[in-house]
């Protein structure tokens, strides 16, 4: 298929683009990677009057430690973050996660920023905003907002951006010793959006969570944070606190009927995830063994 | 080596001095693909060319009230918007039913929809515009009126009397049923110490080719001729039908097929929208162009496989298989496709089951019938996954039941190497096979005790794998016995044209087609062999009705065994031509001489004694030193077609190495072995690479590839996101191996390689899922092997 007609401007800064989506609103869409948008033009699901393309913005690109936080700019590259040696550092489980995101081709050019803009529940990076406790940076109209990764995600391809916001940058806590992560999907193939994924981090105090935070994606209208995880920290976890977590955890979803799974499965494979995560997490290899749900 | 032979017209034109026959050599074609100077239809430009975008019905059963397309027409850039009955007054309708299929029945189809839509995907209208942006900005103003009529989608429902009957003209939705009965079925079934039964379930997928179906049509009415440019496999089959429905006379059509990015059955076939194209173009006295999105080519391109069978085997302590049984099911669409109907898949299965093994009794019945979804048709190994998975599925599950391990049961069934020529109880009949020889190849390959024992160490683990095997037959060189005699006018001979030029190259024309598979390639090893040039000196032109020989074209794994006897043939006339005049010139005879190395040479000691070159210029401008009476024929023309076996059977067996996680339902390929028999290997890398290409088809089929339609007949998944193909990060490795029995039908001995990939690598894989669950007690018999249908089965969620 081809995209209806469209009119093009390539922003020549920040404020510039601004301009122009206040002028143009909701006819008007941002142009990062392309890697979701363009196939939704020519899918003619979408038909943008005007595309603002900020692809060309140096000052939304790049990664930087500043102190304690680790910031993020919008048009900074899937390909740019697997080979950051300071996303190593400061946020390994985004290195993890990335690797997962479709194929070298399509991360040579998506952004984290429209990543996150786009919102797609099954998608990896908003799940790892969640679980690295992530704010996201937005410049609208009204100048600079800050909204934290859990407020953020709203719905299916839903957000707190408005049509005149642009997402300019997120930051992280960088992490502290005793950090540790877990990064796992199950996708049909290589690259494929998830069925379930779990992007978990955590603070780990001798054999114990001081700290856990589940992000799962795929499980529902966006990604969820799993309360669940609340219950394993600070405690000795045990096979039978793990057994109760996870029918926690399995109330507290509400995953979608798709073509790939159906919620019984999505549960099913979250519980699996759990099982995994904590068990490679606090290198208990017991905690896995039999415990299929 | 052939120096020291006396005759020349003795030698195997196989082993003449630097042949290229078995040998891997590079494709004549690679440069110009690789350089992107391949001419495919989406690149061409015309001028005056207009382009289509099809409205098409987002129904799956309507009638069509009303189309108004005023609004349409006054948009910028449209040339024109033609519906269905608009365009009946250029192009007659057809009904795609063979004689030999007794019994298949079809409604008649249209080019463009009139009156009714039949599936999701039909077209009900050509926007005819100045771009294919153009066109689809037009679509979206062509107001369409439906009626809904309730869809049949069920195929296990479809001839209930409750179901709506899709054409009220046939009576019923039965498009075809084959009974088959041979032995004594009833009887080998009692006397069998275990029956096991199970009821296969096959997932409608397609064939995804990289470049969509594209054509265009350029209707010259000064020359009252029209030129088809096509991605096709078979130029004088889409010539011959566009005459026929256009009214034209077949030297009124030229088919030009140039290159073709993949077709594996895709575009073997006449699409409605093709017909429309060549329809338009003659309305409208211009060329017109379509090339199919990727919407439109899930929508519309053949499905195929859409099965359930339900089969039985009986088998005795000792392994010996008394006994097959089969009931198969299939949902084609709402029309038998045209030219080859959709009955052949079916067909296919009831001749192909149990074919590897010695029993014989067999009982099949097969039915066909309509449904209102995309139309099924032959794709790559048509019926043979089928037939493989229901056999080899049977084999293990009987194995399972006596205890027995899954190669000793394959080994004492099999029919031996030695007893050829014989039959199949459904009918078929072997020329020379090596189930036992590949067999026993495979085992060593894939040092199947090791794989055993690491199995059983794994298991303690928790780590389930699996190992699992299939044998299968293949189809390939077929004579008329497939379309010929049913009326279809689908040349199953082919043809080759070879001349000398002025500088002793070769032109070679051949009625094959190239569609990837490196039919260019062969031709040319052929040739240079058998004449004795370079490859580089042969020229091979095809996908021309014009400039080629008339034949059959690509399909059905016929192109090196059928094309490549014909230019085995033809070049040996050459060859003797040449040496006529030869021993003319140098005042020898043609006993003496040979060709090699471009040049004449003596047979004896491999002397020169005249380049082709040479003799080329004496006989194109200097023939007035030749003596008297003598007119040198530097061209030759052979045709070809097996008379004595309707078809070139070849076997081969292979073995799947997965894993499973119990957890999740993921299968993990770690391995796949193939070991095939296609008699004469031409190019082994051809060879090989068309073996894991189909390997990677059947492996698609066995976990990912599915068209999943809801209850109301529409496409969900028809996207490159959700429509899964196999891509190369889940493959495995796949090691090939052969065993070699030539055809003696041919002097060139090459049997068809294209498809065997195709048929048996999803009953590998199914097998050694089901070994690898075997702790579990978990048998599945359907496929695609998602994580939902094997944590379904395991009884997880
Ligand atoms: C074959 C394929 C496979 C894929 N697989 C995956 C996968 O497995 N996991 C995954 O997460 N993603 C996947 N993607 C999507 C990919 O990661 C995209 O890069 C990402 O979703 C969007 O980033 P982008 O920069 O390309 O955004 P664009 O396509 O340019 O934009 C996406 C949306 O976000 C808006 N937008 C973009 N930037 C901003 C901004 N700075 N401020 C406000 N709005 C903005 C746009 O207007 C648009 O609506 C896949 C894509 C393809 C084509």
């Amino acid at each position: 298929m081809k995209a209806s007609a469209f009119a093009y401007a390539r922003a020549t800064s920040v404020a510039n683009a601004l301009e122009l989506l206040v002028l143009h609103g909701e006819k008007a869409r941002v142009l990062s990677g392309g890697q979701s948008l363009i196939p939704a033009i020519n899918l003619r699901l979408v038909a943008p009057e005007l595309i603002v393309d900020i692809s060309d913005l140096k000052e939304l690109r790049g990664i930087a430690v500043k102190g304690e936080t680790l910031v993020i700019g919008a048009l900074t590259r899937h390909a740019d973050l697997l080979k950051s040696s300071d996303i190593v550092k400061c946020a390994p489980l985004l290195k993890a996660a990335v690797a997962h995101v479709a194929h070298p081709a399509i991360r040579n050019r998506g952004t984290i920023g429209g990543s996150l803009a786009q919102a797609d529940p099954a998608s990896e990076l908003p799940a790892c905003m969640l679980a690295l406790g992530a704010t996201i940076v937005v410049r609208g109209p009204g100048g600079e907002r800050r909204i934290a990764a859990e407020d953020f995600f709203t719905g299916i391809y839903e957000t707190k951006l408005a049509p005149q916001d642009l997402l300019v940058a997120l930051e992280l806590p960088v992490a502290r010793k005793g950090s540790a992560h877990f990064f796992q999907e199950f996708a049909r193939r290589h690259g494929d959006y998830a069925i379930v994924g779990l992007a978990a981090q955590a603070l780990l105090q001798g054999d114990r969570f001081a700290d856990l935070r589940l992000g799962y994606f795929a499980v529902g209208d966006k990604p969820v944070l799993a309360k669940a995880a609340g219950r394993l920290t600070g405690v000795a976890v045990t096979p039978a606190l793990l057994a109760e977590v996870s029918d926690a955890l399995s109330d507290e979803l509400d995953p979608q009927q798709d073509q790939q799974a159906t919620p019984a499965m999505r549960r099913h494979l979250a519980k699996v995830l759990l099982r995994r995560s904590v068990a490679t997490l606090l290198n208990r290899p017991d905690l896995q063994a039999g415990a299929t749900a | 080596m052939s120096s020291i032979r006396s005759n020349p017209e003795t030698l195997s034109v196989l082993d003449r001095p630097n042949s290229y026959i078995g040998k891997t050599v590079p494709r004549p074609n690679l440069d110009r693909l690789l350089q992107g100077r391949g001419t495919y239809v989406s690149d061409m430009e015309l001028p005056r060319m207009a382009h289509v975008a099809f409205l098409r019905s987002p129904h799956a059963h309507a009638e069509i009230v009303s189309i108004d397309a005023s609004a349409a027409k006054q948009m910028a850039g449209v040339i024109a918007v033609v519906t269905g009955k608009e365009l009946s007054a250029v192009i007659t309708p057809w009904v795609g039913v063979l004689s030999h299929l007794k019994g298949l029945k079809s409604a008649p189809q249209s080019a463009i929809a009139i009156d009714r839509v039949c599936w999701q995907g039909e077209a009900v209208a050509a926007i005819v515009a100045t771009s294919r942006a153009a066109a689809e900005d037009a679509a979206e103003h062509v107001a369409v009126e439906y009626r809904e009529i309730e869809a049949v989608t069920d195929m296990r429902t479809a001839l209930d009397p409750a179901t709506p009957v899709i054409h009220a003209s046939l009576g019923d939705n039965l498009a075809w049923e084959r009974v088959h009965d041979a032995g004594a079925v009833d009887e080998a079934f009692a006397g069998s110490d275990a029956v096991v039964e199970a009821e296969f379930i096959f997932g409608r997928h397609t064939g995804v080719t990289l470049e969509p179906r594209s054509v265009v049509a350029d209707w010259n009415a000064a020359e009252a001729r029209l030129t088809i440019y096509q991605g096709t496999q078979a130029p004088h089959m889409v010539q011959n039908i566009a005459a026929l429905h256009l009214g034209l006379k077949e030297s009124q059509v030229r088919v030009v097929c140039k290159d073709v990015g993949g077709s594996f059955g895709i575009k073997v076939h006449i699409y409605a929208d093709e017909m429309a194209i060549y329809a338009l173009s003659k309305l409208l006295r211009r060329p017109i162009k379509f090339v199919a999105d990727r919407v439109e080519s899930f929508n519309t391109d053949i499905h195929a496989r859409d099965h359930r069978c339900k089969g039985k085997i009986g088998v005795k302590r000792d392994g010996s298989i008394t006994a097959f049984e089969i009931d198969d099911l299939t949902g084609i669409g709402p029309y038998s496709m045209y030219p080859r109907t959709s009955a052949i898949e079916a067909n296919q299965v009831v001749n192909l089951v149990g074919g590897p093994y010695t029993n014989k009794n067999y009982r099949a019945r097969a039915r066909v019938v309509y449904q209102n979804k995309n139309v099924m048709c032959q794709y790559r190994a048509v019926g043979h996954p089928i037939a493989c998975s229901v056999t080899e599925g049977l084999v293990d599950l009987a194995a399972m039941k006596i205890g027995m391990d899954p190669v000793e049961i394959r080994r004492r069934n099999l029919i031996a190497d030695d007893a050829y020529p014989c039959g199949s109880p459904s009918g078929l009949r072997f020329e020379q096979l090596s189930h036992h020889a590949s067999l026993a190849k495979i085992v060593e390959m894939m040092d199947y005790q090791a794989l055993r024992t690491e199995q059983a160490a794994l298991r303690k683990k928790g780590v389930h794998r699996g190992i699992g095997i299939a044998s299968f037959i293949e189809v390939t060189n077929p004579s008329a016995a497939f379309y010929g005699v049913g009326g279809a006018r689908i040349s199953s001979q082919d043809g080759v044209a070879v001349r000398l030029d002025a500088q002793g190259s070769v032109i070679c024309q051949t009625s094959i087609t190239e569609q990837g598979q490196g039919s260019e390639s062969l031709t040319a090893q052929i040739v240079g062999s058998v004449l004795g040039v370079s490859m580089d000196r042969v020229r091979v032109i095809l996908g021309d009705t014009d400039m080629t020989p008339y034949g059959g074209g690509t399909w059905a794994s016929r192109g090196a065994g059928i094309g490549g006897e014909a230019a085995l043939q033809a070049t040996k006339i050459l060859r003797k031509n040449i040496l006529d005049v030869a021993a003319v010139i140098l005042q020898s005879t043609p006993a003496e001489l040979d060709i090699a190395g471009n040049a004449v040479v003596n047979v004896g000691d491999g002397a020169p004694r005249i380049e082709l070159n040479e003799l080329a210029r004496i006989v194109y401008f200097r023939p007035d030193t030749l003596p008297p009476g003598i007119q040198p024929e530097l061209m030759a023309t052979k045709h070809f077609v097996p008379r004595e076996y309707p078809f070139a059977f070849t076997n081969g067996v292979q073995a799947a190495w997965v894993e499973v996680d119990t957890d999740s339902g993921f299968v993990k390929l770690l391995k796949h072995w193939v070991v095939e028999d296609c008699g004469t290997i031409i190019n082994p890398q051809l060879v090989d690479e068309q073996i894991r290409g189909g390997v990677v088809q059947g492996l698609g089929a066995a976990l990912f590839e599915k068209c999943i339609y809801d209850e109301r007949g529409q496409l969900t998944n028809a996207n490159m996101a959700d429509y899964l193909v196999p891509m190369s990060g889940e493959m495995p490795d796949i090691d090939v191996g052969h065993v070699v029995s030539p055809t003696r039908e041919s002097e060139l001995g090459a049997k068809g390689a294209g498809e065997a990939g195709t048929a048996g690598a999803a009953a590998a894989v199914t097998n050694a899922v089901n070994d690898a669950l075997s702790p579990f007690g978990t048998i599945i018999t359907e496929i695609p092997l998602t994580p939902q249908v094997i944590l379904t089965a395991m009884g997880r969620i």
